[in-house]
Parts: structure tokens; sequence; C-alpha cells
């Protein structure tokens, strides 16, 4: 076991990095830059019961040290997934992958999620109840206690590897969200998801985005994810993966200290598509700058 | 796709709002004309993308034109200045198909990828008629390049102070092509769509977030399935186009 090796619901990583979902897509494009590899894992782009389109176009918006996006859970639906884009996976990546997963009916993420599990290379499943970019889909989930609860009891009830619940920041008590996914049966949470945000052209006097709103994301961010993973988890007993604007080693650090037992990358991926790879590279070096022996060691330190 | 350095050798106007900049770096990974660079630009959150006008010999030509924030920066960029960027995106024209008599038709700040696509059908012994469209004689940019590369020029202007009155489709009547080569704003690609004779390849634009496909930012629609432009694209074939509306 290395200095950078974390234990994630059972299930070792090499390290606690992982590009979160929608800014890897199913690892392949990465594998042609560098050995993906070397990553702790990686959340696969969000898969849902049916194939689907996404949103209109334009859905990407720039911000101050981030951006908006409104993809709308673009992807092949679950079949094309298992049959397709996994098999493609499995010849660049020889580790277990987080799956994640996106639903609009309880029987949705259920389907969804008892096929994956079945899928061997499948270590996690990442459920997202908490996409703000789909009318009277995802979000309505994550923004209220019981339903959140409905979703991790129908997904656990049919699978077999660990569930990390995916929250949404965007509510009143991310607490209590996280709480009630627990007392259901959730092995782990993840958290924050976007920001809901939009722009709005000066020129047009439109909305820069089709969708007029998406998902703010981007170093912006990250203060919020500090906090909300330090309150999460300090409410609940089961693991954080923490994620939300992260892009350095030092990132990472603070956010484990926060109370992340794993951290995610996301749309760091997009501006600099080695971030990851750099990320644990530099780990080592950061780490003794910060008399941090493993990093193992300073989850949840900061009381 | 590679990420390299490059550093700026020169950065001038050619237009009231039209730059070209020249950059010196590894641009082996740039194979197709028609493929783009994505350019890191202090201070802004994204990337850049911008079309090739040229690469050879380790020099990078770019032509853009103002119209934001990130294009602002460029125009202001010093010789010297170095800059991360992204090369061989997108999957760029392919020649094979043109025939003896390619037509390529340019609009605007569509005209420059064309440039690199000239040369090497040129340079492919294939006999090269070009359509440039600008709204007016003032906005014309890259008229004697083309022709330094010895191909058939024809320029359009809107308002008619250069060359054939009016857009690019009023000038197609009197040239002979095989195949053609587009880029530029969507309603003259939707009207050579409808205008021209034979097959051809339409270069799009759309909004991108990482610009190498991972992020499903400037997805479209076709008749051969869902693509995005930054990796399957910019340039689809004329039978495979769905337009959005």
């Amino acid at each position: 076991m290395g200095r950078l090796s974390v234990d994630l619901c059972g299930l070792p990583l090499d390290n606690p990095i992982i590009p979160a979902s929608g800014t890897f897509g199913y690892g392949y494009e990465f594998a042609e830059l560098y050995d993906i590899n070397v990553l702790g894992t990686f959340s696969f782009k969000g898969t849902t019961k049916d194939p689907r389109f996404g949103n209109p176009t334009p859905r990407i918006a720039e911000c101050n040290a981030g951006m908006i996006n409104a993809v709308g859970l673009q992807n092949p639906g679950v079949e094309k997934v298992i049959s397709e884009e996994l098999p493609k996976l499995k010849k660049c990546f020889n580790k277990k992958v987080m799956a994640n997963v996106s639903g609009f009916a309880v029987e949705d993420y259920a389907y969804t999620c008892e096929k994956l599990d079945k899928e061997e290379q499948v270590g996690w499943l990442e459920v997202n109840v908490s996409c703000p970019n789909v009318h009277g889909g995802g979000m309505s989930f994550g923004t209220n206690p019981e339903a959140a609860a409905e979703v991790t009891a129908a997904v656990k009830k049919v699978t077999t590897k660990p569930v990390i619940i995916k929250l949404s920041p965007n509510v009143t008590d991310i607490v209590s969200i996280a709480k009630a996914c627990e007392a259901a049966g959730a092995d782990g949470i993840s958290l924050i998801n976007t920001l809901l945000g939009m722009r709005i052209d000066l020129k047009t006097k439109k909305p820069v985005i089709a969708n007029k709103m998406g998902g703010f994301s981007g170093s912006a961010i990250f203060p919020v994810a500090v906090s909300m993973v330090y309150r999460v988890a300090n409410a609940v007993s089961i693991p954080v993966v923490g994620m939300g604007g992260v892009s350095s080693a030092e990132d990472v650090i603070e956010l484990m200290l926060a109370g992340a037992t794993a951290v995610e990358v996301g749309a760091a991926n997009l501006i600099d598509p080695y971030v990851c790879r750099d990320i644990i590279n530099d780990l080592p070096a950061v780490m003794d700058k910060y008399g941090i022996s493993n990093l193992k060691d300073i989850i949840g330190g900061v009381k | 796709m590679k990420q390299s350095f490059f550093r700026i050798i020169n950065n001038t106007q050619l237009t009231e709002t039209v730059y070209k900049m020249k950059l010196s770096g590894d641009v082996s990974d740039i194979t197709s004309p028609g493929q783009f660079v994505n350019i890191k630009i202090d201070g802004l959150y994204l990337r850049r993308p911008i079309s090739v006008c040229d690469s050879e010999n380790d020099v990078l030509t770019l032509i853009y034109k103002v119209v934001g924030k990130g294009t602002e920066k460029m125009a202001e960029m010093e010789i010297g200045t170095e800059l991360d960027v992204l090369t061989g995106l997108g999957n760029g024209y392919n020649t094979a198909v043109s025939g003896e008599k390619p037509l390529l038709i340019g609009g605007g700040v569509g005209v420059p990828p064309l440039y690199m696509l000239a040369k090497k059908l040129i340079a492919e012994g294939k006999k090269v008629n070009v359509i440039l469209g600008f709204n007016t004689k003032a906005e014309i940019f890259c008229e004697e390049d083309f022709k330094a590369l010895g191909a058939e020029v024809v320029v359009a202007t809107a308002d008619g102070s250069y060359g054939v009155k009016g857009f690019v489709t009023d000038a197609l009547s009197d040239v002979d092509y095989t195949y053609f080569y587009t880029c530029g704003p969507e309603p003259m690609l939707k009207a050579l769509y409808k205008a021209t004779a034979t097959s051809g390849q339409f270069s799009f634009e759309e909004r991108m977030g990482c610009g190498f496909g991972a992020c499903m930012g400037c997805s479209c629609k076709t008749i051969t399935g869902y693509k995005r432009i930054c990796k399957d694209g910019p340039v689809l074939e004329k039978e495979e186009i769905l337009w959005a509306d």
C-alpha cells in the first residue's frame, strides 16, 4: 500500500483521484493521451435507461473561474453502454470503474443500476440524484430527503456493489439529505454536483445556453465544495467522495482534510486533459511540503 | 491531439476586426486541413478553439476575428508570448474525394481553413477554384494568398463594393466543379446546401467545452447519428447533415 492509497467502500484505490462523470467520457479519449491506469478510478459518463441526445446547443457558457454546462445527460442508454462502451473501456483500463447512473423515475434508477451491477468491471455505482439539467428529472430526487432515500433503497435492493449517492448542492439542507440516504442503505455519499447557473448574452439579450440554465462548475465553486463536504462528512459515518472545482494536489488535500475519502476532478479535465495525471504526480511532493506521510491519515483531519 | 507550447512570431491586423497570428511550435499532430487548435488564454477559464489556416515547418498560422473576450486578448498579444495549445483537433477535410476540379467556398472568418485545404489540393495536382464572400471590400482578406497558391479566385461582396455583387451563391453559376468544400456562417452553409450541384463537405462551428470529445458540449444530430462537432467534426459531409430547424 503506497502513501496515496485509500479504501473506498471496501475497495482499494491506489490514489484518491477520480475523474468526475461527464468530464471523462468512457475513458478511451483520455487513454490516447496518457495511461489512465494511473488513476484511482474514474466515474464514467452518466448513463440512463434509454438513449438520450440531451439538450439543444449551445450547451456551454463561460464564467469567471468556471463554466456552465447543460448537456442534458447525453448517453447511448444502458444497453449500448454495456455492449459497446464497456468493452472499449476494458481495453484501456484494467481497474474497477465507477458507474454513474441517472434516472427520471425510481424504477429507471433500479433498472439501470441492476444491469450495471452485473458488469465485472464496475466497482461502485454512483447514483446521480442531482443533475440540474433535465426538466422534471434528477433534480426533484436530490432536493427531497424522502425521494433521495427512496431511490437509494430501490437501488440497494437490486444491487450487490457499493452504492454512492451523488448529491446536489442546490438544496436548503444537504446534511438532512445525506443522512436520509445513509439511513436508506447508501454505502457512500459524493458531493457536490454543479450549482445551478445562468449567463445572459448582452448583445442578443438572451440566455447564452439554449436550455437557459445549467450546472456551474470549475474553480469558483471549490469553497462551496469544502464547506459541504465538511458538513456532510461530520454528519454521516459512511465515506464521502468530495468534488467541486478541484484542480490541484493542494485542493485534493484540502478536501480530504474536510472529510473526503476520495476526490473527483471535473471541469478541470476539460481545460487541461492531463490534470488528473499531473495531480497524482504532484501529490507526494505537496504531501512532503505539508508534513503528510499517508493520505489516508488526513481524512476528516479538520474538526 | 497533442498539448504543446507555441511562441508568437507575429500578430498582425488584416482588417478592422481580423488578425493573423503566426506561432512556432510542434505542429506534428496537425494532419488535415480543416482541423483546429484550442488555446489557453490567461484569465479565461475555457480554451479558445481557432481553425488552422496553415501549418508547415513548425509554424502554425491562425487567422481569427475579434468577436469576444478571448479574441480581444489574442489581438493584444505580443511577439514572443508563449501559449499552451492543444493541436490536431477535429477530423478536417478529406481531399481524396475531391475529383479533378474542387471548389472551395469561404465566407468571412470561415475563409482561413480553406487556405491549407487549397494548398493540399493543388499539391495533389487538382485545379482549384475559390469563391470568397465578404460583406464589403474593406473586410476582404486572403484573396492574394489563394492566388499565390495558383487557385482561381472569385470574390463576392454583399454590398457590391468589390467583385461579384451579392453572396457566394451568386458566383456559383460561373464555376465548373467536381466537388466542393465550404466553411462560413450557418446561413451561408444552408444556402450552399441547396444551391450546389455536387456532393461536398461543410465545416461547422459550435460553442465548445473541451474541444476534444469529452464533454458532449457541442453535439449535433446527423443522418448517421449524434456527432460531436469538436471530435467527429467540424467537417460533415453534405449527405449526413440534418439542419436544426
